[in-house]
C-alpha cells in the first residue's frame, strides 16, 4: 500500500471509476486508462499495463478486476468496494433500464427487427475485438496452434470451459517454457 | 430457489472467465437455454441490449438475472458475477507484485495470451451463430467487424447503425 500522503481517499476513487464506468460504450479499457493515467496520473503507463495485464489473466470481468485490486492497493478492502461499485452503479441501472424496456416492447416487430441488427452488430463488434486480442498470437505457429486447438476443443468439440483450460493450459505452458527466453 | 441457481451459475462463470466474460459466453448461453431461462436468440438479443449499455460486459448477467427474477435476480447475478474473481484478484495482485520480474510470471503470462485468443473467437463464432439468421445479418457482422478492426468509429455508433438496418432492412 502506498504512503498515506499517496493513498487515494474513497471519494476520489469512487468519482474515478464512476465516469470510466459512465463513458464506458463498447469497452471501458480505453477510458479507465485515460483517467488512472492521463488526466489523474494515479498510475504510470508501465504500471497500468502491469496491474491490467494481471487483472486479464486472472478470471472475470478484467476492468472489474482492475477496480477491485486498485481500490484494495489504496484503501483495503472498503477501497475495493469503493472502486468497484463506482464502475458498475451507472452501467447497472443504464442496462436496467434498457433490459425493462426490451422485456416490455421486446416482441413488437420493429423492436425485434431492430434488436435482430443490433445483435448481429454485437456480435461483429466482439469478432472484431477478438481478432484484434488474438492478432499477436496468429504470427506465430507455436502460438497460432494454440488458438486453434483452444477454438476446436470449444466450439468445435464443445467441449465444457473448465475441460478446455485444463486440457489447453498444460500444452500451452509446455510451449511457453520453450519460447520464453 | 431460483435466486440460489442464479448465484452458482455466475458465480462458476465469474471463476471460468479467463481473459475476461466474453469467452465464457458459450458456455453462459448453454447453461441458460438448458434451464429453460432463455432461447439462443434471445441471448443474443439480450447480449445486444448489454453491449449498448455503458459498462463492461459482464452486462449480460444482470439482464439474464432481470429476465430470470427480476431485479433481486439482476442484483444477485451481477454480484455473484464480480465477487469470486474480485476477490482473488486482490489477493493475487500482492503476489503479483512482489514476481514482477520473475520468469515464470513471463512463461504463465505467454502461454495464457493465445488460449485466450482462441476462447474469445470462439465466443464471437457462437454469438455469430446466434445472431447471423441470415445474409444480411450476417453482412451486418462483417461490416462491424472489419471496422471494429480497422477504424476508430466508437462502437456505439456500429451498434445503432446495425440496429436500424434491422429496422429498415426488415420492417
Amino acid at each position: 500500500m502506498p504512503v498515506e500522503s499517496q493513498r487515494l481517499t474513497h471519494a476520489e476513487m469512487f468519482r474515478g471509476f464512476f465516469i470510466a464506468g459512465l463513458s464506458g460504450f463498447g469497452g471501458v479499457l480505453p477510458f479507465a486508462r485515460r483517467i488512472v493515467v492521463e488526466r489523474r496520473k494515479w498510475l504510470t503507463e508501465a504500471e497500468f499495463a502491469d496491474l491490467f495485464s494481471l487483472c486479464q489473466f486472472l478470471p472475470g470481468p478484467n476492468i472489474v478486476n482492475f477496480a477491485a485490486a486498485f481500490g484494495a492497493r489504496h484503501r483495503g478492502i472498503s477501497g475495493a468496494l469503493t472502486a468497484t461499485v463506482g464502475l458498475l452503479a451507472a452501467p447497472i441501472v443504464i442496462v436496467l433500464i434498457l433490459g425493462t424496456l426490451y422485456e416490455r416492447f421486446g416482441t413488437l416487430p420493429v423492436v425485434h427487427h431492430g434488436l435482430g441488427g443490433l445483435a448481429a452488430a454485437a456480435s461483429g463488434l466482439i469478432l472484431g475485438t477478438a481478432l484484434k486480442i488474438a492478432g499477436p498470437s496468429l504470427r506465430h505457429p507455436a502460438t497460432l496452434g494454440i488458438v486453434v486447438f483452444a477454438f476446436v476443443l470449444f466450439a468445435v468439440l464443445r467441449l465444457p470451459l473448465p475441460l478446455v483450460i485444463a486440457i489447453a493450459l498444460p500444452v500451452s505452458l509446455g510451449l511457453a517454457v520453450f519460447r520464453v527466453k | 430457489m431460483i435466486l440460489l441457481a442464479l448465484v452458482l451459475l455466475f458465480a462458476e462463470m465469474s471463476l471460468l472467465a479467463i481473459g475476461g466474460v466474453a469467452s465464457t459466453l458459450p458456455a453462459m448461453a448453454r447453461a441458460v437455454v438448458a434451464r429453460h431461462w432463455l432461447t439462443a436468440p434471445q441471448f443474443a438479443a439480450l447480449f445486444g441490449v448489454a453491449q449498448s449499455s455503458p459498462g463492461p460486459n459482464m452486462l449480460i448477467a444482470t439482464l439474464i438475472g432481470l429476465h430470470v427474477a427480476g431485479i433481486s435476480g439482476a442484483l444477485a447475478a451481477s454480484a455473484a458475477m464480480i465477487a469470486p474473481s474480485s476477490t482473488l484478484t486482490v489477493l493475487v495482485s500482492g503476489l503479483w507484485e512482489r514476481f514482477r520480474a520473475a520468469h515464470w510470471r513471463r512463461v504463465v503470462q505467454a502461454a495464457i495470451t493465445p488460449i485466450t485468443g482462441g476462447l474469445l473467437l470462439a465466443a464471437a463464432s457462437f454469438l455469430i451463430r446466434a445472431a447471423d439468421h441470415d445474409w444480411r445479418a450476417a453482412a451486418i457482422t462483417l461490416v462491424v467487424a472489419l471496422f471494429t478492426l480497422k477504424s476508430r468509429v466508437h462502437p456505439l455508433l456500429l451498434l445503432a447503425g446495425g440496429a436500424l438496418i434491422g429496422v429498415l432492412g426488415y420492417a
